[in-house]
C-alpha cells in the first residue's frame, strides 16, 4: 500500500510539476484542484517532512560514527598528518582529471546524440548535400517540409564570413603587431597594446548589437549607392565586425612571435646595410613564420566558432553562394536556432544541431592541436 | 697591379652606385611600411572607438524616462475596501484621465488618450492604495510613466513632421502631449525603473535588475567552483605531477579546451546537465556549471604561470628546513602565487560574465519577469537580456540595449581594473 502511494506522488510528481507545483508548496494555485490532487498534493508534502527528518538523522548518526571510528584510531603511533597529505594529493588529482573529463563529456555527449541523429539522416546525405532546411513537417502530407539535411551550404557559409573576418584581422593585426614590436616606442607601445587588447575583452554579444545595428545599415546603404543590391543580414557586415574583434587574438599572438626572434638575426641583416623594413621582411618575418601561421590558425578557429556575433547580425536561410552581399548562415547559428526554444529529444531537427556541434568540435580541435603545436615547436626552436 | 686596382675601383663605385641609386627608393619603402603599420593601429583604435561612440550614443537616453503627471482622485467608488489587490486600477486611471482631457468623446479617441500611458501606471497606483489605504478618497499627483512611444517622441526618436500614417502616434495624440507640455505635466526624470525591475515586454517598464542578480547567481556557482579546483589543478601538475605521458595529455588537453568554441560547451551543458542529471531549465546553477567548465582552463593556466614564477630557492628553503612537500606548497609557495591566480581568475570572471552562447543553449534565453531568489529559480544574465532587448522590435528597446550594454561594459572595466591594481601591488621581481 504505502509503495502505490509513493508511486502515485511519484507520478504526480512529474505529472503536475509544472502547474500544481504551487499546490504542492502550499500556494494559491489557479484552476481546478480535484480531492485526488489534493491529497496527492498532502501525501507529497508528507513525504518530503519524512525525507527530510530522515536526511538529518542519517546524517547525524555518520557524523557520531565518523568521531567515534577516528576517536578509536587516534593514538601515539598514527602519522596523521601523512595521512591528510597522501588524501589532499588524491584530491588534487581528481581535480586535474577534470579537464579530461570536459573533453570525455564534450565528445560522448555530442557523439552521442549525432549518432541518433544519423540513424535518421545518412551521414553523406550530411556531409556532402547541397540543401539545408530543417523544418521538419508535422504531419506526413504536409508540403514541402521534408526537411534536408545537407551541411555544405552552412558550412560555405560559415568559410565566407570566416574568410571576411580574416581579411579584416590579419593584414591589421599583424601590421600591428610589427609595428609595436619593431618601431614603436615604449610609452606608444604601452598605450596602444592594453588599448587594442580593450577590443578582445568585449563581449561578443556587444559586437552582435553593433553589428546588427550600426555596420548591417551601413554596409547596405554604401552598397545601395554605389548600385549593389546588398541584403539586410549581409555577411560582410558580421564578417568586418568578426574581423575587428579578431584583430587583437591575431595581434598579441604575433607580437609574442616577433618578439622571440633573437636579436642576432636582425643585427646581422642592418650590419649588411639592409633597412628595418627589409630587416623585417626578408629575416624577421621569414623566422617567425610558423608561429604567425599558428596563430592565424587560432584565430581562424576561433572566428569558426563564432556564435553572437552571427546569430545578431548573419541570416538564417543556407543559401550556396561566394557573394558576400547576399544572406548566409554559419554553423554556429544553426545550432543556436534549432536548440532555442522547446526540444523534442526525438525529432532530426533537434539532434541536428548536435551533428552540427560535432562537426565544428572536429573541426576547431583539428586547427588547435596543429596550431598550438606548431608554436610549441617554434618556441623550443629559439630557446 | 694597376690594372687590378682600376679594375677594383671601378667595381666600388659601381657597386656604390647601384646602392645610392636604389637609396631614395628604399628609404620611401621603409616609410611607407612604418605607415602601413601605424594605420593599422590607428584603424584598431578607430574601430574601438566608434564601437563606443555608437553604443553611448545609442544608448545614453535610456536613462531618463518620459512621466505624466496625473491629479488622481482614488475615487471610493472604484476602489472596493475587501479587496483592494484586485481593484480595477487601470479604469482608475483611464477614468481620471478623462477629467484631465473632458472635451475627448467617442471610443476610438479615448482608447488613443489611454494609450499615452504606461500600464505601469495601474501598477503604481495599485502599489500606492495597497501601501497607503488611507489615500482613498483624497487627491494626490502622482507622476506615472508614459508609453514607450511618447517616451520616444519627447526624446527625439520619432519626428512629428511625417505623414499620420507613417509614425506611431496620431494627430490627436500630439496635440495632447503639446497640451501636456503647456502645462508641465510631461517631463522627463531619472529612469529608476531601468535599475530595479525585472524584464518586461513593454520598454517603459523593463529593468536590468532582474539580470543582473541572475548574472551574480551564476558568477557565485562559477567563482565558488573554478577557483577551488582550478587552482588544486595547478598545483598538481605544476608541483607534484610527474613528467610522464599522462601529464603531458592533461596539458594539451587543457591548452585544448581553452579554445573549444563556446557553444560546444552549452551543447554539454544541454546534454549532460539537462537532459542526463535532469537539471532545471533557465537556472543560475545550470549556467554556472557550464561556465566553470568554461573557465577552468583560463584559471589553471594562469595559475600555473604564478606557480612557475615562485623561485625555487623558497621551494628548497621550505624543505630544507623540514617541510613536507604538501606544507612547503600550502604555507609558502601558495602565498606567493595567489595574486597571479587571483588575477587570472578575475579576467576569467570577466570573460563568463560577458558570455552568452552556451547559456542560450541551456534554456536561459526565457522571457523572466521575476527577479530570482535563488540558484534554481528561472533567470537570465545581462549578456542574454541584452540579446533578447536587441531582437525586440520596439524603437524603445534599442536604446535600452545600449544602455544595458554601457552597464555590462561598466562592470567588465571594474573586474580588469581590480585585476590589473592586484598586479601592479602584488607583482614581484625576483
Amino acid at each position: 500500500m504505502v509503495r502505490y502511494s509513493c508511486l502515485a506522488s511519484l507520478w504526480f510528481m512529474v505529472r503536475f510539476r509544472g502547474q500544481n507545483h504551487y499546490l504542492v508548496s502550499g500556494n494559491i494555485v489557479a484552476g481546478e484542484v480535484t480531492a485526488t490532487i489534493q491529497a496527492a498534493a498532502e501525501h507529497y508534502r508528507n513525504l518530503k517532512t519524512t525525507s527530510n527528518a530522515a536526511l538529518a538523522v542519517g546524517m547525524l548518526s555518520l557524523g557520531i560514527v565518523g568521531t567515534v571510528v577516528v576517536r578509536s584510531r587516534i593514538s601515539s603511533t598514527l602519522r596523521a598528518r601523512n595521512l591528510v597529505e597522501q588524501l589532499l594529493k588524491y584530491l588534487l588529482i581528481a581535480c586535474s582529471c577534470l579537464a579530461i573529463l570536459t573533453t570525455i563529456g564534450i565528445v560522448l555527449s555530442v557523439l552521442y546524440e549525432s549518432l541518433r541523429f544519423f540513424e535518421a539522416v545518412s551521414i553523406t546525405d550530411f556531409l556532402f548535400g547541397l540543401e539545408w532546411s530543417p523544418q521538419m513537417a508535422i504531419r506526413a502530407d504536409q508540403v514541402g517540409s521534408s526537411g534536408a539535411f545537407g551541411v555544405i551550404p552552412v558550412f560555405s557559409g560559415t568559410l565566407l564570413i570566416s574568410a571576411i573576418a580574416m581579411l579584416v584581422a590579419v593584414p591589421i593585426g599583424l601590421m600591428s603587431a610589427i609595428y609595436l614590436a619593431e618601431y614603436a616606442n615604449k610609452q606608444f607601445r604601452d598605450v596602444a597594446k592594453p588599448l587594442l587588447e580593450i577590443l578582445a575583452g568585449i563581449p561578443t554579444v556587444v559586437y552582435g548589437f553593433f553589428a546588427a545595428i550600426t555596420v548591417a545599415p551601413f554596409v547596405r546603404n554604401v552598397g545601395s549607392t554605389l548600385g549593389f543590391d546588398v541584403s539586410s543580414e549581409s555577411a560582410l557586415a558580421a564578417g568586418l565586425v568578426m574581423g575587428v574583434m579578431i584583430i587583437p587574438f591575431v595581434s598579441s599572438l604575433s607580437d609574442d612571435v616577433i618578439n622571440a626572434v633573437p636579436q642576432a638575426l636582425r643585427d646581422g641583416a642592418y650590419s649588411l646595410g639592409a633597412t628595418r623594413s627589409e630587416t623585417i621582411k626578408q629575416v624577421v618575418l621569414p623566422a617567425a613564420l610558423p608561429g604567425i601561421v599558428g596563430s592565424i590558425l587560432l584565430a581562424v578557429s576561433r572566428a569558426i566558432g563564432e556564435t553572437m556575433i552571427v546569430v545578431m547580425a548573419a541570416g538564417l536561410s543556407a543559401n550556396l553562394t561566394l557573394n558576400p552581399f547576399k544572406t548566409v548562415t554559419t554553423v554556429t547559428v544553426q545550432i543556436v536556432t534549432l536548440l532555442i526554444g522547446d526540444q523534442e529529444f526525438d525529432s532530426p531537427k533537434t539532434l541536428a544541431a548536435f551533428a552540427l556541434g560535432l562537426v565544428l568540435f572536429i573541426v576547431t580541435l583539428f586547427l588547435n592541436v596543429i596550431a598550438l603545436k606548431v608554436v610549441r615547436r617554434y618556441r623550443e626552436q629559439y630557446e | 697591379m694597376n690594372e687590378g686596382d682600376s679594375k677594383g675601383n671601378k667595381v666600388e663605385r659601381k657597386t656604390i652606385d647601384i646602392v645610392h641609386q636604389g637609396l631614395a627608393k628604399r628609404y620611401r619603402a621603409e616609410r611607407r611600411f612604418r605607415l602601413y603599420g601605424l594605420t593599422a593601429i590607428l584603424i584598431g583604435l578607430l574601430c574601438l572607438v566608434i564601437l563606443f561612440i555608437s553604443i553611448v550614443g545609442n544608448g545614453y537616453k535610456a536613462f531618463q524616462q518620459t512621466y505624466l503627471e496625473l491629479e488622481v482622485f482614488f475615487d471610493p467608488a472604484l476602489l472596493d475596501q475587501h479587496n483592494l489587490s484586485t481593484a480595477d486600477y487601470t479604469g482608475l486611471v483611464k477614468s481620471n484621465l478623462r477629467t484631465m482631457f473632458p472635451e475627448v468623446r467617442g471610443r476610438s479617441d479615448k482608447r488613443q488618450l489611454y494609450k499615452l500611458i504606461s500600464p505601469g501606471g495601474a501598477f503604481q497606483l495599485r502599489k500606492m492604495v495597497l501601501r497607503d489605504p488611507d489615500i482613498i478618497g483624497r487627491n494626490i499627483s502622482v507622476w506615472v510613466p508614459a508609453d514607450d512611444d511618447v517616451d520616444m517622441l519627447m526624446k527625439g526618436h520619432f519626428k512629428a513632421d511625417v505623414a499620420e500614417s507613417s509614425r506611431r502616434l496620431s494627430d490627436k495624440q500630439l496635440a495632447w502631449i503639446e497640451q501636456l507640455k503647456e502645462q508641465g505635466k510631461i517631463r522627463k526624470k531619472f529612469n529608476k525603473t531601468f535599475f530595479t525591475a525585472g524584464d518586461s515586454r513593454e520598454p517603459e517598464l523593463a529593468g536590468i535588475w532582474g539580470a543582473a542578480v541572475g548574472s551574480f547567481f551564476a558568477l557565485l556557482v562559477t567563482l565558488l567552483l573554478s577557483f577551488p579546483i582550478g587552482v588544486a589543478a595547478a598545483v598538481y601538475l605544476e608541483e607534484f605531477a610527474p613528467k610522464n605521458r599522462w601529464t603531458d595529455l592533461i596539458e594539451v588537453n587543457i591548452n585544448n579546451l581553452a579554445a573549444v568554441p563556446s557553444i560546444v560547451f552549452g551543447l554539454l551543458g544541454l546534454a549532460v546537465f539537462l537532459n542526463f542529471f535532469g537539471f532545471p531549465r533557465s537556472a543560475p546553477l545550470v549556467g554556472g556549471l557550464v561556465l566553470t567548465l568554461m573557465t577552468l582552463p583560463t584559471i589553471i593556466i594562469a595559475s600555473r604561470a604564478a606557480l612557475q614564477s615562485v623561485p625555487p630557492s623558497i621551494r628548497e628553503g621550505a624543505l630544507g628546513v623540514g617541510a613536507s612537500k604538501m606544507q612547503m606548497v600550502v604555507h609558502h609557495v601558495l602565498p606567493l602565487a595567489l595574486p597571479g591566480m587571483l588575477t587570472g581568475t578575475i579576467i576569467g570572471m570577466a570573460r563568463a560574465l560577458g558570455e552568452t552562447a552556451p547559456l542560450l543553449m541551456i534554456g536561459m534565453v526565457a522571457f523572466i519577469v521575476d527577479v530570482p531568489r535563488g540558484l534554481t529559480d528561472p533567470s537570465t544574465v545581462l549578456p542574454v537580456q541584452i540579446y533578447l532587448w536587441a531582437d525586440s522590435p520596439e524603437r524603445a528597446f534599442v536604446e535600452r540595449t545600449s544602455a544595458a550594454i554601457m552597464v555590462l561594459l561598466v562592470f567588465l572595466m571594474l573586474m580588469n581594473a581590480a585585476a590589473i591594481v592586484l598586479r601592479r601591488k602584488f607583482e614581484k621581481r625576483w
